[in-house]
């Protein structure tokens, strides 16, 4: 199968599921998920992949580790996150930081 | 707006809600192109997945190079909490059945959650009225701005030397922030950061990330000491 009928597959596999959880949680009874440990691991469940994501993309390249104008973007974001700035303003100055960083010749 | 009547203020909060929420579907958009899927597929995870963190996840996995497999899975983790959502919902929107219900569940994201029950709880015509609205409008606004960032991303050539790699770092990062309230979730933020990089150069791309559920389940299983301390 070619790459391009595999992500095809992939993204209506993830629709698939992305909905079959949502509406699973509309119709199952409430107490299948009134354990608390059910709740407490899927809370954390979010906050880990998210990290994870943020750190893997900030920090590496493919399999290696590298330190580049990104860390500099990720850090004004944390700056701009830490005084409520909106989302859409945070993610624009992260690729400006790190546009103008490379632009100079750095990372 | 305090004069208002409660349903207009729960349609009114919806609108601002879902012009905002749309508009950092630009940089799904171009971030989707970036990690490599075209115009369609781009398009097709917003009308399908309508899930932010879920999408940034799908295309984050790949543009790392990860496979199909580990993309679906990240996906669909990070979407587990919209089946909790469903729970909250189901009362509110009840009685409910056949087409309406589904569509009413492709609709259950953060957004049209929060603002149906940010409305009074002795009003289930607001709560409904925020959840509906907030709903459909986020998907509207999220749907067609994704096609203007990607084909403002297929415009550009090379991603990096527009940032586009910080960007979608910067993003993971401003989905997360409002997450890291407690102490527990910094600390599992922290571990689940530092044991993704570790396993990077040892596993294949998109494991690593993966493997961060690792640490939430560890995390999840004790009781904690105070029932404050566990994230919404």
């Amino acid at each position: 199968m070619s790459d391009y009928a595999l992500m095809w597959i992939a993204i209506a596999a993830a629709g698939l599921l992305a909905w079959a959880t949502k509406f699973a949680g509309h119709v199952v009874p409430e107490t299948w998920l009134e354990n608390p440990r059910v709740h407490r691991i899927a809370a954390y469940v979010s906050v880990a992949l998210l990290s994870a994501l943020f750190a893997v993309q900030s920090f590496t390249s493919g399999t290696t580790l590298v330190i580049d104008a990104r860390i500099a973007a990720v850090g004004v974001a944390a700056l701009l996150l830490w005084r409520k700035a909106p989302f859409i303003v945070v993610v624009f100055v992260a690729a400006g930081v790190a546009a103008g960083l490379r632009a100079l010749g750095w990372g | 707006m305090p004069r208002l009547p409660r349903l207009d203020a729960a349609r009114q909060q919806a609108v601002s809600v879902a012009l905002a929420t749309g508009a950092y579907a630009i940089s799904f958009g171009a971030l989707s192109v970036a990690a490599g899927l075209d115009l369609w597929q781009t398009m097709a995870l917003s009308l399908l997945v309508f899930s932010g963190g879920s999408q940034f996840a799908f295309v984050g996995v790949i543009g790392a190079g990860g496979t199909a497999g580990a993309a679906v899975a990240t996906s669909t983790f990070l979407g587990l909490r919209n089946g909790f959502y469903g729970v909250s919902l189901a009362p509110i929107l009840r009685p409910m059945h056949g087409w309406r219900r589904a569509w009413a569940a492709h609709m259950t994201i953060d957004e049209s959650t929060a603002v149906a029950l940010a409305q009074p709880a002795n009003d289930p015509k607001a709560r409904r009225a925020g959840f509906w609205w907030t709903g459909v409008g986020v998907f509207l606004a999220w749907n067609a701005v994704t096609v203007v960032g990607a084909l403002l991303g297929s415009r550009i050539g090379d991603p990096a030397q527009w940032g586009l790699d910080a960007a979608a770092a910067a993003a993971f990062l401003g989905l997360l922030w409002p997450r890291l309230a407690s102490r527990p979730a910094q600390a599992v933020a922290a571990a689940s950061a530092l044991l993704a990089l570790a396993l990077t150069p040892v596993l294949p791309s998109g494991l690593p990330i993966l493997a961060a559920a690792l640490v939430a389940v560890i995390a999840g299983w004790r009781a904690p000491s105070s029932a404050k301390e566990v994230p919404e």
